[in-house]
């Protein structure tokens, strides 16, 4: 005789696999993307301001040192034992993660390639949604992958406010029902699922940006291409005086 | 035409970057602003298309105060050309030379044509219409600059250090480029470097600014280096003035010597008749007329067709006589080891060889002549050859 297999979820949980597969990546997903909403416009903001990055990155750095069960202690008055609860500090850690990432990006957009679009006639708002927001996709994007990792990996700790953590909450019964392989199952999948995520983040970050060299191999093949000046050195030949 | 007006520009922090500037800047030509580091040249070009607001003086644009317009437009009438290029590394080529088009409203296909029309023009192959602007080398990004700042065919170009960055030669190659170009566009450019050579390469008007923001000078190349205002310029100028100075006079004047010249076939006769020409060397030929070495006429004595090819000294750089100026002659006069130089026509046959002496003589005469009637070789001329 067999006991449960390794994907049989115990009744309490009322979800299939596939069910608590999906209430995981939304628990995880919805803060990251609120996360994003705020920090592209805060973002902006203390681009513009610089007097202001100092102050956000010190209030958010000092968010994203509390441990998150405490976030939910205190929350749990006000939210009650709800997803609402789990998500809210998934949501402020992926902000603090993602307003660094997206002033950076912008930061590295060359002082000249500003210039240049300035005086080609394009107002601030074009500089921004032209120029700057595409420059910055890559840190964003970078931003994210390490906002969406470890939101995956927090959403289990909701387990401990009313098995509101997913995957997480097999963990719980693993214990209680004495089924070891059902934590291996927890562990496993949230890995697969980080996994998986982040491949399609990469994958996001190369249909956008075709315009950044791809690898040592790409980058190098058009340095040699780029040392060939066809036209240059004809013009060359002339140039004397 | 753009007029400069008693303009000055205090930085918030008190920096007087530019003091009290006129300066006319005439239509169809290139201006160059030149000077040492932080002397405001860039300050001043980026009034112009208000990049940067004057703090007091104004600026006129063909007779209007260029404050009159809406900003954004006056900025699409000018095309800027930047140090490094500035270029949208996250679009291709041609969506970055078609940008300028695609904002006054042209449709994609109307302005990639254009784009690709551009490329062309700049000395860019097609091929890199696709590419980002991380594939191609610095010198090559420096044309899509220039073919971006063009497309929208502004009237007036500014352009800051475009070529600063690049190496000398392949600054050389881009300079000749923007000649030609401007020999068929016929922009207003203005032209900002702190190079003196490159100011007076490209300029047809040059303006020496001293630190401090004031202007030293506003004279053409030739006139600034015949007659430089004051120390400073003189100074800026470098101490090879005068040599510089003959790139403004043609070749044109120097008596060409023929009899020393034989061809490869000739006999023991010919060669004696060259010799009583009494040239210290005779310069061998080949069956086109294209320059092989020199030889000495005791060396020739039994016929030219005896003369082994190799045991010739070398005839050195040639010059091509009437396009190149008296600065390249002497040059090829003072480089070859007979101190004879070798001028030799379109198709490179040997137009005739010229002594340093006959150059010399030619030198003083240009002198003499440009005291008698002023600045009399046409700039123009002098720098369209450098480019063609
Ligand atoms: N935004 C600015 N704020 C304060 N000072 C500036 C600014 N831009 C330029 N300056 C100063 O103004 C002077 C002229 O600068 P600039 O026009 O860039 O000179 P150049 O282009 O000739 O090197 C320099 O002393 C420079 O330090
Ligand atoms: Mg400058």
């Amino acid at each position: 005789m067999s006991g449960p297999g390794f994907f049989d979820i115990p009744s309490d949980l009322q979800n299939s696999y596939l069910g608590l597969v999906g209430l995981h990546v939304e628990e995880a997903l919805i803060p990251v993307a609120i996360g994003l909403a705020v920090a592209l416009p805060l973002g902006q903001l203390c681009v513009r301001f610089s007097w202001l990055y100092p102050p956000v990155l010190w209030i958010t750095t000092v968010l994203y040192a509390i441990p998150s069960l405490a976030f939910f202690i205190f929350l749990i008055d006000y939210t009650g034992a709800t997803r609402t609860t789990v998500m809210i500090p998934l949501t402020v850690y992926s902000l603090v993660l993602l307003v660094p990432a997206f002033v950076d990006g912008v930061r590295s957009v060359p002082q000249e390639t500003l210039s240049a679009a300035k005086a080609m006639g394009f107002g601030p708002v074009q500089r921004y949604l032209k120029v700057q927001l595409p420059i910055a996709v890559p840190a964003i994007i970078a931003g994210l992958r390490v906002a969406v990792a470890s939101s995956i990996s927090l959403v289990s700790i909701g387990a401990l406010i009313g098995n509101q953590g997913a995957l997480g909450n097999l963990l719980q019964d693993a214990i209680l029902y004495h089924r070891s392989n059902l934590a291996l199952n927890s562990v496993l999948t949230t890995a697969v699922l980080a996994v998986l995520l982040d491949i399609a983040l990469v994958l996001l970050r190369m249909a956008l940006t075709p315009w950044m060299p791809r690898s040592g191999r790409a980058a190098r093949r058009a340095a040699r291409d780029a040392a060939v000046e066809p036209a240059g050195r004809a013009a060359l030949e002339d140039a004397s005086v | 035409m753009i007029q400069i007006e008693s303009v000055t520009k205090r930085y918030p922090d008190g920096t007087t970057a530019v003091d009290d500037l006129s300066l006319d800047i005439p239509d169809g030509s290139i201006t160059v602003l030149v000077g040492p580091s932080g002397c405001g040249k860039t300050t001043t070009l980026r009034m112009v298309n208000r990049m940067v607001e004057p703090t007091s003086g104004r600026i006129l644009l063909d007779g209007s105060d260029i404050t009159e317009q809406p900003v954004n437009a006056l900025r699409r009438s000018m095309g800027y050309v930047i140090q490094n290029a500035g270029l949208f590394q996250h679009r291709t080529i041609v969506d970055n030379i078609a940008t300028v088009p695609r904002m006054l409203g042209w449709d994609r296909r109307k302005a990639r044509e254009r784009a690709r029309e551009l490329m062309g023009r700049v000395g860019l192959d097609e091929a890199l219409a696709k590419r980002y602007p991380y594939q191609l080398s610095g010198g090559q990004q420096q044309r899509v600059g220039v073919a971006r700042a063009l497309a929208a065919d502004p009237p007036v170009l500014l352009m800051d250090e475009p070529f600063s960055a690049v190496d000398p030669i392949v600054r050389k190659s881009l300079q000749a480029e923007l000649l030609r170009i401007q020999q068929e566009l016929g922009k207003t450019i203005v032209f900002v470097t702190h190079d003196i050579d490159e100011a007076i390469r490209i300029g047809d008007m040059i303006a020496v600014m001293r630190t401090g923001g004031r202007l030293a000078q506003f004279a053409p190349p030739q006139e600034l280096l015949s007659s430089p205002a004051d120390e400073f310029v003189e100074d800026f100028l470098g101490t090879d003035r005068g040599i510089r100075r003959l790139s403004f006079f043609t070749s044109d004047g120097l008596a060409l010597e023929r009899g020393p010249v034989v061809a490869v076939d000739a006999g023991a006769e010919q060669v004696a008749r060259a010799t009583a020409a009494g040239a210290p060397y005779l310069l061998l030929t080949d069956a086109d007329g294209k320059p092989l070495g020199w030889v000495a006429p005791q060396d020739a004595a039994g016929g030219a067709d005896k003369v082994a090819v190799g045991s010739l000294l070398p005839y050195g750089r040639p010059f091509a006589a009437g396009r190149e100026s008296l600065r390249d002659a002497l040059d090829c006069a003072v480089l070859s080891p007979t101190g004879w130089a070798v001028a030799v026509d379109e198709q490179g046959a040997v137009a005739g060889v010229v002594s340093q002496e006959a150059i010399g003589a030619a030198i003083r005469s240009a002198h003499a002549g440009q005291r008698e009637d002023g600045p009399a070789v046409p700039v123009r001329t002098t720098k369209a050859e450098v480019a063609t």
